[in-house]
């Protein structure tokens, strides 16, 4: 493992998440978010420039309060193997490099629903940072409801 | 993996391809020396390269299959169902060795042992009946010498391969122009198109070298030039080898000018000509504010349309490539039944969506071994009933409105209704009841039902009630259709409909709980508004509309995407004033979906889903409207099947097949399409009409602000549909040389109607209802899977010519 890593960090409720940069593929603001009835874990979908992408709301995903309709989410469009999934996170952080050093697997304590999706935080100077595994956080349960 | 080694696999796939077909054609003509010498080429070509890549087993085995060919050639073996067979199997090893080469890059792991043996073994056999070989020529002699002697010759021989890679300079120039080995000696000049010529180009040997190999054949050496040149030290092998791929592709490149491009790049393109539609769609949005940017626009617009049209053909690919595998499976098929088949096969030029192609190929593989396995009967049979021995199956594409028709026709035996009958009563499917007042074609249909099998015993090749289910689950899949006729004694003909392309479709866009979604147009079968929803009914608590006599189920759509909000659904059903019916059918089902609103159709780009909402069934895609919003594709089995309307309600299976034998002709009304102002089409009751004329534009002239015209000896007034029906076009009279004439004759009176173009006349039972109607028609239905205007022929003269006696039909424009 290298020294340091670079992070693309977000906020969710006021915590500091994220993401390997090298995953990330862009991140933008956009308006429309076209609703997916029966698709009740996906948030809906976006025209990347002619790309239509799934949209996955962090904050359902990590059973977080759902957002006020007044804070509009911001899409950290991530590459996955699957093609670009967007992210919706509340609202976006710096790009920080971390000792490697600093990292630590989740306390036993954390509930198993988000287990496997948060990797563990690295212990920065004042705030933890939640390292979140990509591919985990899109791969989200797609059985429709009867 | 290496460039060269795919272009071999490339390469070598097409020519197992065409091996495979004329093998089976040569069985047919057994004399045909042209065909055996390309089928010899072909297997050369293989042997050659493979052992210029290094893949021994491959060679080895190719070089089996050769030997057999050049006994053929020579004509020591005659050809028998056995060699053919033999030799298929060969083609069969060398495509899972290809395979092999493909996936692991080595072409071990495949047993071909036996296959040797049994190749050897037939030639022994053969050689055994036939003694008199040592009277041959020294030249054939050289060429069957060490291929005679089974399979433990081979691992010795393949020491000599390099050697015997310059045969194909011994072969290929020789077929291709017998008799030329003489002309080379006038012809010093090296020729580009010869082995030599190449060497001396490449530098590898000098003009003189040349000549001297062409002196030595001159002088009574039987060996090619290349082999010479070896003997003579002047050059290497290694480099007459290279010369003769260079030779090779020469030739190929003279053919025909095509470039090999990936068919990921294909569909990349696809997918960009599908964002610049979507780009020009938003674009004409914008553009109609600015004279200038509309002119402009509109240009982008035709650009736009001819590049997609382009492109889509880019996709496109003949069907043959498909039935390319037919003469195979049919003659393997036969010989296993002891039958004797022909297939015939016609229009494998016409040309269908890449993807398309790959979605009908299981299905018509089903319905060929079909054909054969119960359609064809044995020879005694047929000798019996006075038809030819051999049987011949049919297959025939072409394009007609739109689609690809695709026929299989067999002259078997033909399908027994009595049988059939009797299968589907006892199997359950109908009643003996409704059996009686089912019609024959009805009844032929049966077959497709899931579980419907009558053939007497289960083949291995078909009979297990499974294939003509999945063949036609698999056709609808793609928006086609099938269907059946057969005349017992006479055989079967199963016609099949497939669409171009799937990539951009009509739909019709609808908008339910203020979101917009699109339905495939293929599926559509008409529209239907209610002012009340009074003519809602319930049966047992599930909602039904009459339509035209037979109880049409229905699905609120928003009730299938909102099942949360399901106890207000009721309140809403009361509340709501009118309907929006879309009626579609899936194939086995017709239901009506109730919709918010009816806004458009369009066509769509569509695009696949993530994998994030597969598992969702209710919708088949997505795709970017206008705007830039993404909108879903609804898929129209997927919400049958959560409305449970497929499979389980029995009432309504029952209901419908009733309702099939209720279907009286009266319902049917004979329609003349006509297109007016560009797209829109309307239909026009053909009873009303007398005659359809074509004029000159100069005929029309004017009494007073009518436009009028003589006609028959007598002066009558025309109409301008365009004009009457939308306002917007009105005065936009079109300047074609000249003028479509719809000739209407009712109440005494002769009217002249102008459209733009007389597309069809069609039978269809149309709907009464209307959905928004416009001055002039009767309401909107869908015929021929278009969205089409009634005409109320009988408003639209009155209104036009301000006639003030009253007609029939005026009462029914609201």
């Amino acid at each position: 493992m290298d020294a340091t890593q670079q992070f693309c960090t977000f906020f969710l409720e006021g915590n500091l998440f994220g993401v390997p940069v090298s995953e990330v593929q862009e991140v933008i603001q956009l308006q429309q978010i076209t609703p997916v009835p029966l698709a009740m874990s996906v948030e809906g979908m976006i025209n990347l420039r002619g790309q239509i992408v799934v949209a996955i709301d962090l904050r359902q995903r990590l059973h977080l309060k759902t957002r006020g309709s007044e804070n509009v989410p911001l899409n950290v469009v991530v590459r996955t193997g699957e093609g670009p999934v967007s992210l919706l996170v509340d609202e976006i952080g710096d790009v920080m490099e971390v000792e490697a050093a600093s990292f630590e697997e989740p306390p036993e304590t954390m509930p198993p629903s988000v287990r496997g999706i948060v990797l563990g935080v690295h212990k920065l100077e004042g705030r933890l940072l939640h390292v979140l595994d990509t591919e985990q956080a899109c791969r989200v349960q797609t059985a429709a409801e009867t | 993996m290496d460039e060269i080694v795919r272009d071999f696999l490339i390469e070598s796939g097409e020519n197992l391809d065409r091996l495979d077909r004329e093998l089976v054609l040569l069985e047919s003509e057994p004399n045909s020396s042209e065909l055996l010498a390309s089928i010899f080429r072909t297997i050369h070509t293989i042997k050659g390269s493979c052992g210029f890549l290094g893949f021994a087993n491959l060679e080895k085995v190719a070089h089996a299959g050769e030997s057999m060919l050049s006994r053929l050639r020579e004509g020591k073996i005659s050809l028998t169902a056995d060699v053919t067979s033999a030799l298929l199997a060969t083609v069969d090893v060398v495509r899972r060795m290809l395979s092999e080469i493909q996936a692991s890059g080595q072409d071990g792991g495949i047993e071909y042992s036996t296959l040797l043996q049994t190749l050897a073994s037939l030639q022994e056999r053969v050689q055994a009946a036939q003694s008199e070989e040592e009277s041959d020529t020294k030249d054939s002699k050289q060429v069957s010498e060490p291929r005679g002697e089974g399979p433990q010759a081979k691992a010795e021989e393949q020491e000599h391969a390099p050697l015997e890679e310059a045969k194909p300079d011994r072969e290929v120039p020789a077929t291709a122009n017998p008799g030329s080995e003489g002309k080379d000696l006038s012809q010093r000049r090296p020729s580009p198109g010869k082995l030599g010529g190449v060497l001396v180009e490449r530098g590898q040997i000098s003009a003189e070298d040349l000549a001297l190999a062409l002196a030595e054949q001159e002088h009574g050496d039987q060996r090619r030039v290349g082999e010479i040149l070896v003997g003579l030290g002047l050059c290497k092998q290694e480099e007459i080898l290279a010369a003769q791929q260079i030779l090779e592709m020469r030739g190929r490149a003279a053919g025909v000018e095509t470039v090999r491009v990936g068919v990921t790049l294909l569909d990349r393109l696809m997918n960009l000509v599908g964002e610049l539609v979507l780009a020009r769609n938003q674009l004409l949005q914008w553009a109609s504010q600015d004279a200038g940017f509309h002119t402009i626009a509109q240009r982008m617009n035709l650009i736009a349309g001819e590049l997609q049209e382009e492109v889509m053909k880019t996709r496109m690919q003949p069907i043959g490539n498909v039935w390319n595998k037919f003469p195979r499976t049919v003659r393997d098929l036969a010989l296993n039944c002891g039958k004797e088949v022909r297939l015939e096969m016609e229009g494998q030029e016409t040309e269908l969506d890449r993807t398309l192609l790959e979605a009908v190929k299981d299905p018509l593989t089903h319905l060929v071994r079909n054909a054969v396995d119960h359609g064809i009967e044995s020879p005694e049979v047929r000798t019996r009933r006075g038809k030819p021995a051999c049987g011949c199956v049919r297959l025939r594409a072409f394009h007609e409105s739109g689609q690809v028709n695709i026929e299989i026709t067999d002259d078997g035996a033909g399908l027994d209704v009595e049988r059939i009958r009797a299968k589907a009563i006892e199997r359950g499917l109908i009643s003996a009841d409704q059996s009686l007042r089912m019609r024959e074609r009805e009844l032929f249909n049966l077959i497709f039902q899931p579980g419907f099998s009558t053939a007497e015993k289960v083949t291995n090749v078909s009979g297990r009630g499974v294939g003509m289910d999945v063949v036609r689950t698999n056709l609808e899949k793609i928006g086609g259709t099938v269907e059946l006729q057969s005349i017992a004694g006479k055989g079967t003909t199963v016609r099949t409909k497939i669409p171009l392309t799937l990539a951009i479709v009509p739909a019709l866009v609808v908008r339910c709980a203020g979101q917009r979604f699109a339905i495939p147009q293929m599926s559509l079968t008409e529209l239907v508004r209610l002012e009340s929803s009074d003519a809602v009914e319930t049966v047992h608590g599930a909602p039904v509309y009459r339509l035209r006599g037979t109880l049409l189920p229905l699905v609120w759509l928003h009730e299938v995407l909102h099942p949360a909000e399901a106890s207000q659904q009721e309140d809403r059903r009361e509340a709501t004033e009118s309907l929006n019916i879309v009626v579609l059918r899936t194939g086995k089902q017709q239901f009506g979906l109730v919709v918010d609103d009816i806004l458009d159709s369009e066509e769509i780009v569509v695009k696949p889903l993530s994998r994030h909402l597969k598992n969702v069934d209710v919708y088949a895609g997505a795709t970017i409207m206008g705007d830039g919003s993404v909108a879903l594709i609804l898929d129209v089995v997927g919400l049958a099947q959560r409305s449970k309307l497929v499979g389980e309600d029995d009432g309504e299976q029952k209901e419908k097949s009733e309702a099939v034998g209720r279907v009286s002709p009266k319902d049917e009304q004979t329609l003349l399409l006509a297109e007016i102002a560009g797209e829109s089409r309307v239909a026009i009751p053909l009873d009303d009409v007398a005659r359809l004329e074509e004029f000159p534009d100069s005929v029309i002239e004017h009494a007073g602000p009518q436009e009028v015209m003589q006609y028959r000896g007598h002066i009558i007034p025309l109409v301008r549909l365009s004009q009457v029906l939308s306002a917007a076009s009105a005065g936009t009279a079109f300047q074609t040389p000249s003028v479509q004439v719809v000739v209407y004759s009712a109440h005494g009176r002769t009217v002249g109607l102008i459209v733009d173009r007389i597309v069809d006349i069609v039978q269809e039972r149309i709907v009464p209802e209307s959905v928004h109607p416009r001055p002039g028609t009767t309401g909107t239905c869908v015929v021929g899977r278009r969205v089409t205007d009634l005409l109320d022929i009988s408003a639209i003269v009155t209104a036009a010519l301000d006639i003030k006696e009253p007609t029939i039909a005026e009462t029914q424009v609201s």
